[in-house]
């Protein structure tokens, strides 16, 4: 058994966990991350890659920002790219309601100072001919931008590392004691950390954690089924969107076209599965084939999935613990969790370093669940049923 | 009446289907293929004069019973050719037939999927002119051509001998067999191969006819590397006497022996295991061949044991699921199948150790060495990122950072040597490196198939 003393421990080697650790580091706080499997496999590493900046919850935009600023400088901080590619974001609308949409929401992008073109049938023909021409509107954020999820985590843990973190996978948190300021936290693995602050980066696991101190959330663990093509020759810049969620998909410079496509699936984080039900991936493949015609003949040769934490209200749990002092959640984040992921840990470090942190996050307390909350409209539109809060969660 | 399902049609499924039929029972007969026989029974392309007879040889009384036991069958059964199954789930079968899906339930399902030919990577290896062993067979059975004029046996197999028989039957030129495994641990290997000693002597009389017809063969060659720009032009290598050796030629026909295509066993709830003597990953099934309630496994899909082994696994299986759903009672003839089957395996697992998939030679290739075709990885980058800090030492871990293995073969031909390499540059058992985890589709699916469904 092994013991070990900082000041700052990290529940959690995904995308949070790791960013959290490395701009602690930067501030000299000594730091673990403690991980159960190995860093950046879970849902930071499955995910789609979308780096979107259009049709976010309006109270995000101020963390949102901040974070894809540092997304655009993410080499010069962990000295890699990771694949970040800034070609844009395109939502597409199929009728006269969903261009309501995509307008509301283009104006709320616009008020936080995003840049966005709204264009016309004949705009598209002309930028990109391949698309369906059954859209009758669409609108494009030249901002956002894509990176390859398998790298990033790890490639921003190694630059942690390199920061004096300590990083100890294969590692269970099981229980974390608190008393006098101070917190012990006890592994499956007989070590145990003594520190002064916690931060709960568990996703889709984090309610184990947070439950030890008395507070709850209705997390729900699910993912949105995924494909990957054979490589075709590039010709999509973009990420592109249907409104309607049906499909979200990107090319890469490799030539495979990746596709998130709807309604997420219940995912299992005892067993670790997140199955991707075949009608899904059939109907996914026919809408894509729908927005892009051209693609009809393109291969199909993986699905996957991850396993996300949900909450009802779509927006997730960032902050300080209502019932412990010294203890930070950050987790259920609705599967948006890798554009704002930089940013997370940036305000988590300033609110351990300095007590506080100029990014608005109030609409982020889990003390919102101390009351009934309301259900999302896409909450209920983008999920099989309704989710009941998952509790066997460990 | 209760639909029994039989997914290919080489040996294995084509004896479950008369067994199912022999009872009174219609089986649905599932295949990709377009042409009855599957790999080791498999009928030249219509058009062909193929004597296939006489390039059968000795198994040639074998290859037409079997064709015309099931000729008989053909039309009371309900069998569906050029039909892909591309995902299982919740009983389930997901189908795809001329670019249409659709969907087929199951009350017991019998997967005889075959096998793939295993290959080891050596320098070169994806230089036009190099085919698979099984390839250079397909090629001859199925299209009546060469691979090559000059044609260099490469690996370590039983069936490089029989290939090269076949090639110079038909008049091409045999320029080596040149066989990795030392003619030693050939020798050791040969009591666990006596107990099938009619299988064993057709084996030596290939090799016996290669050498009265001066064609080298080799055993125990080291160091081997295929030459050329833009095509094949040589093979070079260290023969057991550790002389380098060159040997011009046109085209190479390598391989290692044979791999289960177990991925739709997976994805129908069988358990795998892995396997010291074939280092593969391999359903577990009980001597039946039930991986599960209302699964079974047969021939080559289950575990490598030739036409003959597929034959009878393929009738026993049928035995057993007809017996499980109350059609038939266990009886003796099951016993005797169940026997035969356990004989025929047990002198694979002697052969795997005749031919044994060269585990050193793969742990020694320089890192120039390209390890997945698809997404063009080689050896070197896969021990890179295993020695970053935080470098992954899991296989699928290994394939996340590197694309090893995530191309559209999806690791069907690169997963055992990079099994392999990593497990080696970590320094663990092969087990430990663990296992490239299956998904749907199994073989590559077009957009388009979507469109006839809802
Ligand atoms: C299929 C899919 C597609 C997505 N697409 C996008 C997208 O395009 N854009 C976007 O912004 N977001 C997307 N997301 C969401 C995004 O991936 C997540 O919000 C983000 O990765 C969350 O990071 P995390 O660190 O909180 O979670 P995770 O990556 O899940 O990390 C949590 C870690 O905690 C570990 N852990 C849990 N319990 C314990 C314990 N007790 N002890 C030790 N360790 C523990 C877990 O093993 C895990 O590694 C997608 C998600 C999925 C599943
Ligand atoms: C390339 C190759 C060449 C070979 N040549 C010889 C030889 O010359 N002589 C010899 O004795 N042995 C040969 N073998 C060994 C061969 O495996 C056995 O002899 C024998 O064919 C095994 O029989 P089986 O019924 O288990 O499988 P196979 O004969 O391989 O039949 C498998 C069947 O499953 C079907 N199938 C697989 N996956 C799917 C799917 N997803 N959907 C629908 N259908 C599917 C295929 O279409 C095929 O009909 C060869 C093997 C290979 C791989």
């Amino acid at each position: 058994m092994s013991r070990l003393t900082v000041d700052v421990a990290i529940i959690g080697g995904g995308l949070i966990g790791a960013w959290s650790a490395y701009f602690l580091a930067r501030r000299d706080k000594r730091v673990v991350i403690i991980e159960k499997g190995v860093v950046g496999a879970q849902s930071s590493g499955t995910n789609f890659g979308n780096l979107r900046l259009q049709g976010r919850f309006p109270g995000q935009y101020p963390l949102s920002l901040r974070s894809q600023a540092l997304w655009e400088q993410l080499e010069d901080l962990i000295g890699d790219r990771c694949e970040f590619e800034q070609t844009g974001h395109l939502y597409l609308s199929f009728d006269q309601k969903e261009r309501e949409k995509i307008e509301a929401y283009a104006a709320v992008s616009e008020t936080y100072g995003l840049t966005i073109d709204h264009l016309e049938p004949s705009d598209l023909r002309r930028r990109w001919p391949w698309l369906s021409e059954r859209v009758v509107a669409a609108t494009f954020s030249a901002r956002d931008a894509t990176a390859n999820p398998r790298l990033v985590t790890p490639a921003v843990a190694r630059a942690a590392k390199g920061l004096g973190v300590t990083v100890i996978e294969h590692c269970r948190v099981t229980e974390i004691g608190s008393g006098g300021g101070a917190f012990t936290v006890k592994t499956d693995t007989g070590t145990e950390i003594d520190c002064g602050q916690v931060i709960n980066a568990a996703g889709a696991w984090a309610l184990a954690i947070a439950e030890q101190f008395g507070e709850t959330a209705p997390l729900f663990p699910a993912g949105p089924p995924q494909f990957v093509t054979e490589p075709y020759p590039y010709f999509i810049e973009p990420s592109i969107q249907a409104v309607d969620g049906s499909v979200i998909f990107r090319q890469i410079p490799r030539g495979n076209i990746i596709l998130a496509g709807y309604p997420r699936t219940a995912a299992d984080p005892v067993a670790n599965r997140a199955p991707v039900p075949a009608a899904k991936t059939l109907s996914a493949m026919q809408s894509l084939a729908k927005v892009v015609p051209a693609l009809a003949n393109c291969h199909v040769i993986r699905v996957w999935s991850g396993i996300e934490g949900y909450l009802p209200d779509m927006v997730p749990v960032i902050g300080p613990s209502r019932t412990t002092p010294g203890l930070f959640h950050a987790f259920g984040f609705c599967g948006h969790g890798f554009q704002i992921g930089p940013g997370v840990g940036l305000c988590l470090s300033e609110m351990i370093v300095d007590g506080e942190t100029a990014t608005p996050l109030e609409p982020f307390s889990i003390a919102r669940f101390e009351n009934p909350v309301e259900t999302d409209e896409k909450f209920r539109r983008e999920f099989d049923s309704e989710p009941a809060p998952d509790r066997s969660a460990s | 009446m209760a639909d029994i399902v039989i997914i290919g049609d080489g040996p294995a499924g084509m004896n479950a289907a008369a067994v199912v039929h022999a009872h009174g029972h219609r089986p649905i007969l599932i295949t990709e293929s377009r042409q009855a026989g599957g790999q080791g029974y498999r009928r030249p392309s219509p058009g062909l004069e193929l004597d296939m007879p006489s390039l059968m040889g000795s198994e040639a009384g074998k290859y037409l019973a079997l064709h015309a036991r099931f000729e008989a069958i053909r039309s009371a059964i309900d069998y569906r050719q050029n039909t892909l199954v591309w995902n299982i789930e919740n009983r389930t079968l997901h189908l795809l037939r001329d670019g249409v899906a659709s969907t087929q339930s199951f009350d017991a399902l019998i997967l005889a999927t075959g096998a793939m030919d295993r290959i080891a990577p050596v320098p070169g290896w994806t230089l036009p002119g190099v085919f698979t062993l099984g390839g250079a067979q397909v090629a001859l059975k199925d299209q009546g051509c060469f691979i090559g004029r000059r044609v260099a046996f490469v690996g370590s197999s039983p069936l490089l001998a029989l290939a090269a028989q076949q090639y110079r039957k038909l008049g091409a030129d045999v320029v080596v067999i040149a066989d990795t495994t030392p003619l030693l641990d050939k020798v050791a290997a040969l009591p666990s191969l006596a107990n099938s000693p009619r299988t064993l002597l057709r084996g030596l009389a290939y090799l016996g006819g290669a050498w009265r017809a001066g064609v080298p063969v080799l055993n125990g060659v080291t160091a081997l590397a295929i030459e050329g720009d833009d095509h094949v032009i040589a093979i070079t290598l260290k023969d057991s006497g550790n002389r380098d050796r060159r040997f011009a030629c046109d085209a190479v026909a390598l391989g290692y022996g044979l791999k289960p295509e177990t991925q739709l066993a997976e994805l129908a709830g069988a358990t795998l295991v892995y396997d010291e003597t074939f280092r593969l990953w391999l359903p577990r099934t009980d001597a039946y061949g039930r991986a599960g309630p209302g699964l079974y496994l047969a021939g080559d899909g289950a575990a490598i044991g030739g036409a003959d082994a597929a034959e009878a696994s393929g009738a026993l299986a049928a035995h057993a699921a007809l017996a499980d759903l109350g059609f038939a009672e266990p009886g003796a003839t099951m016993l005797g199948l169940r026997r035969r089957v356990g004989r025929l395996r047990a002198f694979q697992q002697g052969l795997a150790r005749a031919f044994a998939w060269p585990v050193a030679q793969i742990g020694a290739l320089a890192d120039s060495v390209t390890l997945c075709r698809c997404e063009n990885v080689s050896v070197g980058d896969v021990r890179r990122a295993m020695d970053q800090e935080l470098g992954p030492v899991e296989i699928n871990r290994v394939k996340a950072m590197t694309r090893c293995g995530m191309g559209r073969c999806q690791g069907r031909v690169c997963g055992p040597s990079l099994q392999e390499i990593v497990a080696g540059h970590a320094g663990i058992a092969g087990a430990a490196a663990g296992r490239l985890r299956v998904q749907a589709p199994v073989k590559p699916i077009a957009l388009a198939a979507a469109d006839a469904i809802s």
